[in-house]
Formats: C-alpha cells, structure tokens, sequence
C-alpha cells in the first residue's frame, strides 16, 4: 500500500507550493541567492588571497558545490526533520505513530520544499564551472566519482540530519543544537578543511564526516595529496561513508522512537 | 539558551578558521585586519547578531496578516514607539545573555584585540545601541510589507539571506573590492553591524561612523513612521 501512498502524498505538498506562484518564485529567488552569497564570500576571500589552505580559487570552488549541491538534495528530503520538535512538543507525534506507516518517510515526504531546488540549481551551475576549470585528469572512474559524489554527500547530509534531530526527542529545544550540526557542517564542507582548527576538524570532519562530502573526493579528483596525510584512495570511499552514516542514523533514530513518551493531552 | 549559544559558538569557529586561513595567506593582514582583529571582528559579529537581532520574528507581519493587529492599533500608544520601547528592552537583557558571552568567549580563548582608547568602550555601546534601533526599523519595514503583500514570508526570508553579507557578518566590508565598499557604506546595512565593530577596532573616523548610524537611524524611523500612517488608511475592522 505505501508505494501508492507516498507518491500521492509528494504530488499533493508539490501542487500545493505551485498553487502560489508568485510567493513560490521569491522564495525560490531567495535559494538561489542563498547559495550564491556564499559563492561571493568565497569570491571576496580570493580577491584578497590566492590560496586558501594551498588550493586555488576553483579548486576551492568545487568543493563548495559539491557541499551545496549535495546538501540541497538532503534539504529538500531531511529539511523536514526540522518540525520534529514541533511535533514532539505539541504531541502530533502520536499521530504519526498510529498511522500504519514508517515514521521517518511519513515526515520525509511531510513538506518537499520544492524551492530548494534553487539552492540546488546554482549549485549545479557552479560545479560545471569548476569542472572545466581545475585540471582534472579525467578517467571513467572519475566520471562515476563526480557522479556519485554529490548522491553520497546528500546521504551523509540526511543521516546527520536524521541523527541531529533524534536529540530532540530528548531535549525539548533540540533543534538549535540540531542546527550547529546541520547547517554547519554546510558551511564546514564547503572549504578545504584544513583551514580549520585540530579540534574542530575532528568533530566536524571525522566524527559528523563532513569531510567525506566534498574534500576528499575532490583530492581524488584533482589528484591531489591530502596536507592532513591521509592516503589517495580515502577519496574513493565516500559511497561507503555514507552507506555507513546511513547505517548508524537508522540505528539511532529507532533507539530514539522506541524512547519516545508522549507527552499525553 | 545553551543550545543558541553552541549554534553560536560553532558558526564563529567556522568564520573564525575561514577568515583567519585568508590572512594568513595574506602573510597576516587584510585592509587593517590582523588575526587579533579578526577574532575581535568575528565575536563581536556574533555577540552584536543577537544583540541587534538581525533576524526578527516576523510576529508582527503573522497579526497583520491574522487581523489581531486591529488590537494593537485600538491602543492609546503609537505603535512604531510602543515596539521601539520593547525591543530596546529586548536589547538591555540581550547585552548580558547574548552580546557579551561570544565576547567574553573570544577574550578568554583567542587573541583578543582591546581598544588602546577605554573612551572607546563606552562609544561602541552607544553605535550599537544605534544599530539595535536601526535594525528594530529594517525589521519593522519588513513587517509592514504585510499591510500591502498579506503574505510577506518572501520578502522575510529575502531579508534573512542577504543580511548577513549585507551588514557585514560572513565577511568583513573592508575586504570586498572598492566599487563594491562604496555602494555598500551608502546603503543603510553596515550601520547594523559593520560600524558598532569598527568603532571598538577604531577602524575609520569614530565620529563619522556614529553620524552615519544616526542618519540611517533617523531616515529609517521616519520612514516606518510614514508608512504605519498609510499602512493604518488600508484597516478596515469589520464587525467587533
């Protein structure tokens, strides 16, 4: 029955956002600027400097779209996540419990914000420019890793989104916290991470595998040495990264669901 | 509380490490900004962002749009003023709980730079003082919008994006190219942010700044004024 259902649920929430024209354009124009503020930091930064952390400025550039885009996609199906604890605290929850369906597709397929699909267009646009502009000694493999990179990087996106938001069912104001986690480690992976401080790197890079979204593909694809010291092929596992990520987010998020009491009415 | 201020920290962090990689690379300074600076820049910004509350609530825009509004309008008050007087309330409580935490954060763990003049502390409280009315006047415009789009979530939004390049938070103003400075030091945003900071780096001519933030503060008031005004000819109060 829920292979029915869920695309009948996703037609509905995408008609719905069309049913207003007008407000739907500004808000997809805001996405897209969104997304290219952060290409003019990155722009003024290179203005001034012609190395960040040893990469050039489309090196660096392609980094920050292979972050973009792949977290554009896992906003446009995680996103949601961010009304668990709005849920949890008026007790909605429970309605989605009594449904006979999976919890976590039901609240997935609660609201695809089709605008993100802004988010997800300029960073498209800027990961072609890059690709044609850093020398790239290309391979068929490494064609499937530019592919492949960006479907991964939306996994490992969604499972730390999955996992950020299981706090809330502990925490009643979780979701800031979730935020630091979420769109941080966006603005994390969107540069070379040995920009950053030891610690920080460890948390945001190892711990949430930030790094495993854009840096270390685009080393493989560049070819390039890793300045923290990790070898070649780490580039390559990013697919495991995220089936692993995966993995561990589904773990949590029942744990977290079995834990759940409401909060009665 | 604890959660807002870990979001904050770690937002700081990352501008922190990205900004201070660019001057470094820049053999250790950018148009005035030293790593000290940069820190001072960063946890300023992030102590001033909810000091000023750069992005509001939009709570007006939803009771113009659900009509509750009438309520507030019925009062013996002028509204602009009323919720002037509130947020500048807000703001005395968000100096101990959200200005000066990052503050005393960046002190306590970075390189911190301290104005040489103490004559200097006093008068960024006063340019973000400013820059707390200025803000409360964008935000109030924003909400206005209502009366006329019914629906301002888009222009809200708008807002919320391009504020923190605007004002002067992801990146500092004086790194952008000249033409870009320019258009921006004319423009209201930097008042917000940009100009509280240079004032305690004592970056520019302090009392220019302050002028500045004045204008705009001024300018920005008057024109709320003027269009509650127009705002108000639209009410119509149908039924009690």
């Amino acid at each position: 029955m829920a292979e029915f259902i869920y695309p009948k649920l996703i037609g509905a929430k995408i008609r719905s956002q069309l049913a207003y024209r007008a407000s739907f354009a500004v808000d997809f124009v805001s996405q897209v600027l969104a997304q290219c503020y952060e290409l003019i930091v990155i722009l003024v930064l290179f203005s001034q400097v012609d190395a960040l952390g040893g990469f050039s400025r489309d090196e660096v550039l392609l980094m920050y779209a292979f972050a973009g885009a792949a977290f554009g996609v896992a906003d446009l199906f995680a996103g949601q996540l961010d009304n668990l604890p709005t849920y949890i605290r008026t007790g909605s929850f429970d309605v989605l419990l009594m449904r006979p369906l999976r919890v976590l597709p039901q609240i997935m397929c609660s609201d695809i914000r089709l605008r993100r699909i802004g988010r997800i267009t300029s960073a498209v646009g800027v990961m072609i420019y890059a690709l044609t502009h850093v020398p790239i000694d290309w391979s068929p493999a490494k064609i499937l890793l530019t592919v492949l990179t960006p479907v991964a990087g939306a996994v490992i996106y969604s499972a730390v989104w999955v996992v950020a938001c299981s706090v809330c069912f502990w925490i009643v104001e979780g979701r800031e916290f979730a935020n630091a986690v979420t769109y941080g480690s966006n603005a994390f992976t969107s540069y070379p991470i040995n920009v950053y401080s030891r610690p920080l790197r460890w948390v945001m890079a190892y711990v949430v595998p930030g790094a495993f979204v854009a840096y270390y593909p685009s080393l493989a694809l560049l070819g390039k040495e890793d300045p923290l010291g990790l070898p070649g092929w780490v580039g390559w596992t990013s697919p495991l990264v995220a089936a692993l990520a995966a993995g561990v987010a589904g773990l949590v998020w029942r744990f977290a669901v079995r834990h759940y009491r409401g909060t009665g009415s | 509380m604890l959660a807002g201020a870990t979001t904050n920290v770690v937002f700081g962090l990352l501008r922190l490490a990205i900004i201070s990689a660019a001057v470094t690379a820049a053999h250790g300074e950018i148009a005035d900004y030293d790593i000290a600076a940069t820190n001072t820049y960063v946890w300023i910004g992030q102590g001033l962002l909810g000091f000023v509350l750069l992005w509001g609530n939009n709570e007006l825009a939803e009771r113009v749009r659900s009509g509750d509004v009438v309520v507030d309008l019925y009062r013996p008050w002028h509204l602009q003023g009323a919720l002037l007087a509130q947020d500048v309330g807000r703001g005395g409580y968000a100096l101990l709980t959200r200005l000066a935490p990052p503050m005393v954060f960046g002190m306590l763990l970075f390189p911190f730079q301290f104005p040489e003049n103490p004559a200097r502390w006093p008068l960024f409280l006063l340019s973000a003082t400013i820059a707390l009315v200025i803000s409360f006047g964008v935000r109030f415009l924003v909400e206005l919008s209502a009366f006329w789009l019914l629906d301002n979530r888009g222009l809200y939004g708008f807002w919320n994006v391009s504020s923190g390049l605007l004002c002067g938070l992801t990146v500092p103003i004086a790194f952008f190219p000249e033409w870009a400075r320019n258009a921006l030091w004319a423009s209201p945003f930097p008042a917000l942010l940009q100009a509280p900071i240079d004032v305690f780096l004592g970056h520019g001519n302090v009392v220019k700044l302050l002028l500045y933030q004045a204008f705009w503060a001024a300018a920005i008031l008057a024109i709320g004024h003027f269009a509650l005004q127009r705002a108000v000819r639209k009410v119509v109060v149908q039924g009690g």
